[in-house]
């Protein structure tokens, strides 16, 4: 098990507790961690879970794909630190992950 | 003469409707498999196309139709099969120029390039041109416009007497929000729905512009949109979508027939689309009494009943891609510049990955996992709009009347891309 902190973008903190391998899109949805929507269920084919990585935890979450890439370029307010939450697994290494979420998903 | 849901003579007329289902779903099981052709638009008028798609699903996930009136075709039915396509734009081509995203081809002489039917990179610099306007910001804007429209559309509905609501409802409220996007003269608002509605017609069928009437016709839209153009160009940025067109860099400078390709895909995408989902959204609570009910007694139930209402509708029934290069396909030997179509249609009953796909259930777990909305980097700009648009409808109908009846079967589209319906006479009983 693994724990992430989803931040809501008006503050509200969410933590919760995941097996390792499970996505961090599908963290939240499987603890109503509301902000993320996941329509594609993991495909990277909506951008509907959309984060933005704390900065310490961005060496430790990897690159971006080309296709996620792809998708986040129609994604609303994309940062340097924007990622698609399907596309990373928890590990070990990640306990204690903080991740941030936009006004909505789109 | 109308009659009521629960009417005997309502169940006749839905009893002929399941005897064609009953003889269709004989046809689709029993006849050879290479000879499905589930594009024709006759099969989506009398609604029997499903079984067709059930046994493609079960038989032939991807199937190959050789002799269509669009030409040879491949069918991709199962739900993770479409998913594979769309999101691969890297071989699976929209470009216009190879035929574009629907099954019937574009007019070699009269090809409209669009942002929907290009490939990246110039389709990522258009999109982004108008994607502004559906942004949260604006969404919150419009999202006051929307219900004072729709209350008022409402309000001035007539009471226990039969009325049309694909007219009365659908269209009125989709082509006031289509008006407003592009600031278009109000009084004249009705044009849009006509040039959607001629943008998507079948011109083989009688009755129907031909395709020489068409591009006529769109020609004269286009002429239109000229003036608005040339006015906005020439005024400050403002943000309708004509404005931000005209002043965007990867879009000031489109040729016209990419201006009136671009406007098409407004119109339709922002019309249609959301209209058939207004129509279809009561038509299914009508068939489904207990649905109904569970949302008159939980009106917050509509925030999960909308997206049930866009996938069991399905308002494009499917996209079509071109293949760039050989590649195989669930197994399929699929040869470059084959036409590709996704049945989104079918994937949204695939049961193996949505549960119980064929009931319409308005308290689903996911409901937004459907593919409607298409996926991939040509997923539906305006989703989240549509979705506000029909929460509203539903928020200010529930407001008011515990029951709109819905008096006869619809009129349904003869098309097998745009899934909707004609006409529709519903009563609020009084």
């Amino acid at each position: 098990m693994s724990h992430v902190t989803f931040i809501e973008a008006n503050g509200t903190e969410h933590g919760v507790d995941v097996d390792n391998g499970v996505s961090v899109m599908e963290a939240a949805i499987q603890n109503s961690v509301p902000g993320i929507d996941g329509d594609c269920g993991g495909n990277c084919a909506c951008a509907t879970c959309h984060v933005y990585i704390d900065p310490k935890w961005a060496p430790l979450t990897g690159e971006r794909t080309q296709m996620e890439h792809d998708m986040l370029e129609f994604a609303e307010g994309v940062e340097p630190n924007s990622r698609l939450a399907c596309q990373i697994h928890m590990t070990a290494e990640l306990d204690g992950l903080v991740v941030r979420m936009p006004e909505s998903q789109h | 003469m109308y009659f009521s849901w629960g009417d005997p003579k309502m169940a006749t007329a839905f009893k002929q409707s399941d005897d064609l289902m009953a003889a269709a779903r004989e046809e689709a099981f029993s006849m050879p498999l290479d000879k499905i052709d589930v594009s024709d638009g006759a099969r989506f008028v009398n609604n029997t196309f499903w079984p067709f798609f059930e046994r493609l699903r079960r038989d032939a996930p991807i199937h190959y139709c050789a002799e269509s009136k669009f030409g040879p075709y491949w069918s991709v039915t199962r739900y993770k099969d479409i998913m594979a396509v769309d999101t691969n734009h890297a071989i699976f081509s929209s470009d216009a120029h190879l035929g574009g995203i629907t099954v019937a081809d574009m007019d070699d002489d009269f090809i409209l390039p669009m942002f929907i039917a290009m490939d990246p990179p110039k389709h990522d610099v258009q999109r982004k041109a108008v994607s502004p306007i559906v942004a949260p910001a604006n969404l919150a804007v419009l999202e006051v416009l929307i219900r004072e429209r729709a209350q008022k559309i409402f309000d001035n509905l007539p009471i226990n007497e039969p009325f049309d609501w694909v007219d009365r409802v659908s269209i009125e409220l989709t082509t006031q929000m289509l008006a407003t996007l592009f600031d278009f003269p109000w009084e004249e608002r009705r044009k849009l729905t006509y040039w959607s509605d001629i943008a998507t017609s079948d011109p083989d069928l009688p009755g129907n512009p031909n395709r020489q009437e068409r591009q006529v016709i769109l020609l004269e839209c286009l002429q239109y949109f000229t003036n608005l153009w040339n006015e906005r160009v020439n005024a400050p940025p403002a943000g309708d979508l004509i404005s931000m067109m005209a002043h965007d860099p990867a879009t000031r400078d489109m040729a016209p027939m990419e201006y009136l390709g671009n406007l098409i895909l407004l119109i339709v995408g922002g019309n249609d689309t959301t209209r058939n989902s207004i129509s279809g959204g009561l038509l299914f609570l009508n068939e489904n009494p207990d649905q109904y009910e569970k949302l008159r007694q939980n009106h917050k139930l509509v925030e999960t009943m909308v997206p049930e209402i866009i996938r069991y509708q399905t308002p494009l029934a499917h996209m079509r891609r071109t293949a760039l290069q050989d590649t195989i396909l669930g197994g399929q030997h699929i040869r470059k510049g084959d036409k590709v179509v996704m049945w989104y249609v079918s994937g949204n009953r695939d049961e193996s990955e949505i549960e119980n796909p064929n009931a319409f259930i308005i308290d689903r777990a996911r409901p937004r996992q459907h593919l409607s909305f298409g996926f991939g980097i040509h997923r539906c700009v305006g989703n989240r709009l549509a979705e506000m648009q029909l929460k509203i409808v539903w928020e200010e109908i529930l407001k008011r009347w515990p029951m709109i009846e819905v008096l006869e079967p619809p009129v349904r589209v003869s098309s097998s891309f745009v899934k909707g319906y004609e006409k529709m006479m519903v009563r609020i009983p009084g």
